[in-house]
């Protein structure tokens, strides 16, 4: 009974049903989070913040500052833990390494041409190759979709394998885009192909394109990871990213981990949430369930 | 053969190791929830409440009282009046009163204003009515707010448009009232079932006398405020607390022109011999063992999700639950994991708490009930699979309950339970899924789920049961007919069909 596919079968991956899927998400988002609940799984969505800074006009100054945030978000409270991971163009690896130091925050890297992902195999390889040379702990690709909404499904696998080759040591996560992808079936058949390809993580969008992270297509994720772990004993991690603004959303996804896959995910070694104004919402939040109100935005940094 | 024996041995101890090393999820306390519970402050419950009857709160002639508690705590609520002879005479009369001199009279767009005005009041008032709800009923406090009230309000809202548009329903007939309904709800949706008897027979242009359900009498007395609140002329709505016997009573009374009764088999067949030649229309909604079938073509994940809303929902005081699993051998096994592994996530006890997602038992009654069925399910030979969730120690409480390898002939196969506790089958090809489904004397619900729309209309087309749900389950809307073949009753509440059991044509 050796249950490791190695390579993506089509033929094994379950339909998902759109009504039921997107009933079950609303459902757990409907679970009242409040008091100590709160308060620590704010604490802990910081822990899996990933700090993401992907625009044209990034700058070395920009990513330093975005470095000392990552490191200690609220100044003031150095109880507040630091960020996952700082999440740059492969331009500014170096600089956020440096930058970062020996603070425990991860350098994260996208690459394979990101947002599209419309560039030749080798030109993606040697995009990872450089980044991880110059220090990034984790890259996130992209997957070619429009491979992959054209059935190409071993193109795509073979792209993700060579990736995966090219880090090395370096975390790998793979970026579906399921804003492009539309259908719940397609973004399980994505994580399934993934996984078995073998990502260390599977991410949900760039935050280029929306729809991005809802909650059901995150929970189609989640059930895909799960039922990998079970038939391999392989855990593969989770990161949503995109349009995820506010504390509550957060703690609903963390309540959508809570409730799939149990204690082992909530963790940011296994959950990374992909934001870049959140921070901010959460240290609100955390601050007013200490103080009772609600402070206005001057007092968080904006970087 | 000592060979062979080893070999058996070392079989086993591989299946040992295999077992201790399988992949496993922890549901535990990294993250957990804190208590959330809704205040209870929020409702005013009266120490001792009346009968209404004539639009005024009387005490019971006998003076006789009842006790109704809280099943999650097993504190007494309130002391409510218990309605004798005498009260339902009186109510009946009442309403026939009201019938021949008021509502029957009126034009049929101002009854349609006095049940969209009940129906706004409960709007407001739904907060109290869902906390009501569950501190006398035990359901979780998510379902009466999201589910019983609501869907409560929108039979009143649904009927209402109904009142003067009778003849759009019924065309080519005249259309007049049929008098006074006796109507007896059952304690699993109190408030709900109260508006599925009371709302369509107020549109039609009845009076109505109801009797809750012994256990659970405090949302229906909350609906008769409103009915006051409302201005509704007196006695087109009377209520009459009690138990089987008041229940006897009102089904028995000469001037009754119309019986509807939600509840068991058993006290159904009762009725309908009691009242047999007497001329009195019947309509009953009796008990179920709805059949869900998985096939392996479906979306499994999304169906475990159906399989737990069919059978846990409300503790699985639904005479439409999905108490039978009809699961296709290929992905059986499959289904089994991820519904045990599912079921370990559904949080059990204060029905108050807003993350609470399965409540109390009703009553003590019940809860020997289902302990009794669940035993005898044991000694037949089915395997049992319970959630580990801690119970709370007060109150009326039963875990998220399974069996396997279940027979059709087993008594948890065939006999309503009535609570949290699925009985799984399995079946190979659809003419044996559909063969099993039927095969009980009950026909309420049944469910299908596959990914194939041909497949939907094949099998539901084939299913003896009033409803059948395909790839979802417990979907109620006011404008959709709802009721049994069978054993599970006659008769249809909801939409155009629900309506004509309370209109009499010409």
């Amino acid at each position: 009974m050796s249950a490791i596919p190695s390579l993506f079968d089509l033929s094994r991956v379950p339909p998902v049903d759109q009504v039921g899927i997107e009933e079950r998400a609303a459902g757990l988002g409907r679970r009242s989070i409040k008091k100590e609940a709160k308060r620590a799984g704010i604490r802990l969505a910081m822990s899996m913040l990933d700090l993401t800074t992907l625009e044209g006009k990034d700058s070395e100054g920009k990513v330093r500052q975005l470095c000392r945030k990552a490191i200690r978000p609220l100044p003031e409270d150095p109880t507040v833990p630091h960020v996952a991971a700082i999440c740059v163009y492969p331009n500014f690896v170096a600089i956020a390494k440096d930058a970062l130091g020996t603070s425990g925050v991860k350098v994260a890297s996208v690459a394979t041409g990101f947002p599209a992902g419309q560039v030749p195999l080798p030109v993606k390889l040697d995009d990872t190759r450089r980044a991880v040379e110059a220090g990034a702990d984790e890259i996130d690709m992209v997957i070619d979709r429009g491979a992959f909404l054209s059935g190409e499904y071993d193109r795509v696998t073979d792209e993700i394998l060579a990736v995966k080759e090219a880090c090395g040591a370096a975390h790998l996560k793979v970026i579906l885009e399921t804003g492009e992808l539309e259908t719940y079936d397609n973004v399980r058949r994505a994580s399934d192909l993934a996984m078995a390809a073998g990502a260390d993580f599977i991410k949900t969008s760039t935050g280029k394109v929306t729809p991005a992270a809802t909650a059901p297509v995150v929970l189609v994720m989640l059930e895909a990871i799960r039922d990998h772990y079970l038939a391999t004993g392989r855990r593969v991690g989770m990161k949503p990213a995109g349009g995820i603004k506010t504390s509550k959303q957060a703690l609903h996804l963390l309540v959508l981990v809570k409730e799939t896959l149990g204690d082992a995910w909530l963790t940011p070694d296994l959950f990374r949430i992909g934001a870049s104004t959140l921070a901010n919402d959460l240290l609100m939040q955390l601050a007013k369930e200490s103080s009772g109100r609600y402070q206005n935005e001057d007092y968080f940094t904006k970087d | 053969m000592a060979t062979e024996i080893d070999e058996r041995a070392e079989r086993k101890a591989a299946v040992r190791r295999f077992e201790a090393e399988r992949p496993r999820i922890e549901f535990g306390t990294a993250w957990e929830y804190s208590p959330a519970p809704e205040s209870a402050d929020i409702v005013r419950i009266e120490k001792r409440e009346n009968l209404f009857i004539d639009g005024k709160f009387v005490p019971s002639r006998s003076g006789r009282v009842f006790e109704t508690i809280n099943p999650a705590t097993e504190e007494v609520l309130s002391e409510v009046a218990e309605g004798g002879e005498a009260d339902v005479d009186a109510a009946v009369r009442a309403a026939e009163d009201a019938h021949r001199k008021r509502w029957s009279r009126l034009r049929p767009a101002e009854r349609g204003k006095y049940i969209y005005r009940i129906a706004r009041l409960m709007q407001e008032k739904s907060r109290e009515l869902a906390v009501l709800e569950t501190l006398n009923g035990g359901k979780p406090i998510k379902e009466s707010r999201d589910v019983d009230v609501p869907l409560a309000i929108a039979h009143f809202f649904y009927h209402a448009g109904w009142a003067d548009k009778l003849e759009y329903a019924f065309p080519r007939h005249r259309v007049s009232s049929i008098g006074v309904c006796g109507q007896i709800v059952p304690w699993n949706f109190p408030l709900l079932m109260a508006a599925w008897k009371i709302a369509p027979a107020l549109a039609a242009g009845n009076t109505v006398v109801l009797k809750p359900a012994e256990t659970t009498p405090l949302t229906s007395l909350a609906l008769a405020r409103i009915c006051q609140e409302a201005d509704l002329p007196p006695g087109v709505v009377n209520i009459v607390p009690g138990a089987g016997e008041t229940g006897a009573q009102l089904v028995n009374h000469p001037r009754v022109r119309k019986v509807a009764f939600t509840g068991s088999t058993e006290v159904g067949k009762l009725i309908q011999r009691a009242i047999a030649g007497s001329g009195k229309r019947l309509s009953l909604e009796l008990g179920g063992k709805a059949a869900n079938i998985v096939f392996e073509d479906a979306a499994i994940d999304q169906a475990v999700e159906g399989i737990v809303n069919g059978i846990y929902f409300n503790q699985g005081h639904v005479c439409c639950a999905g108490s039978r699993l009809l699961v296709q051998e290929s992905v059986a096994e499959k289904v089994l994991e991820k519904l045990k592994l599912r079921i370990e996530t559904l949080r059990v006890g204060d029905p108050m708490d807003k993350n609470t997602d399965v409540g109390a038992i009703n009553s003590r009654m019940q809860l020997d009930k289902i302990r009794e069925l669940v035993a005898c399910g044991v000694e037949e030979g089915a395997r049992l699979h319970q959630s580990s969730c801690a119970l709370p120690t007060k109150g009326f409480f039963f875990p998220p309950t399974f069996f396997s390898e279940v027979a059709q002939s087993h008594r948890i196969a065939r006999e309503e339970i009535f609570g949290p506790v699925l009985a799984v089958m399995t079946f190979r090809t659809p003419d044996e899924a559909v063969e099993k489904a039927n095969n009980i004397p009950y026909g309420l619900s049944a469910g299908v789920w596959t990914d194939k729309g041909s497949k939907i209309f094949q099998i539901t087309s084939r299913m003896r049961a009033g409803v059948v749900w395909a790839n979802t389950f417990n979907k109620f809307d006011p404008a959709s007919p709802f009721g049994g073949y069978k054993e599970s009753g006659f008769g249809r509440e909801g939409g155009m069909h629900g309506l004509r059991a309370y209109v009499e044509l010409s």
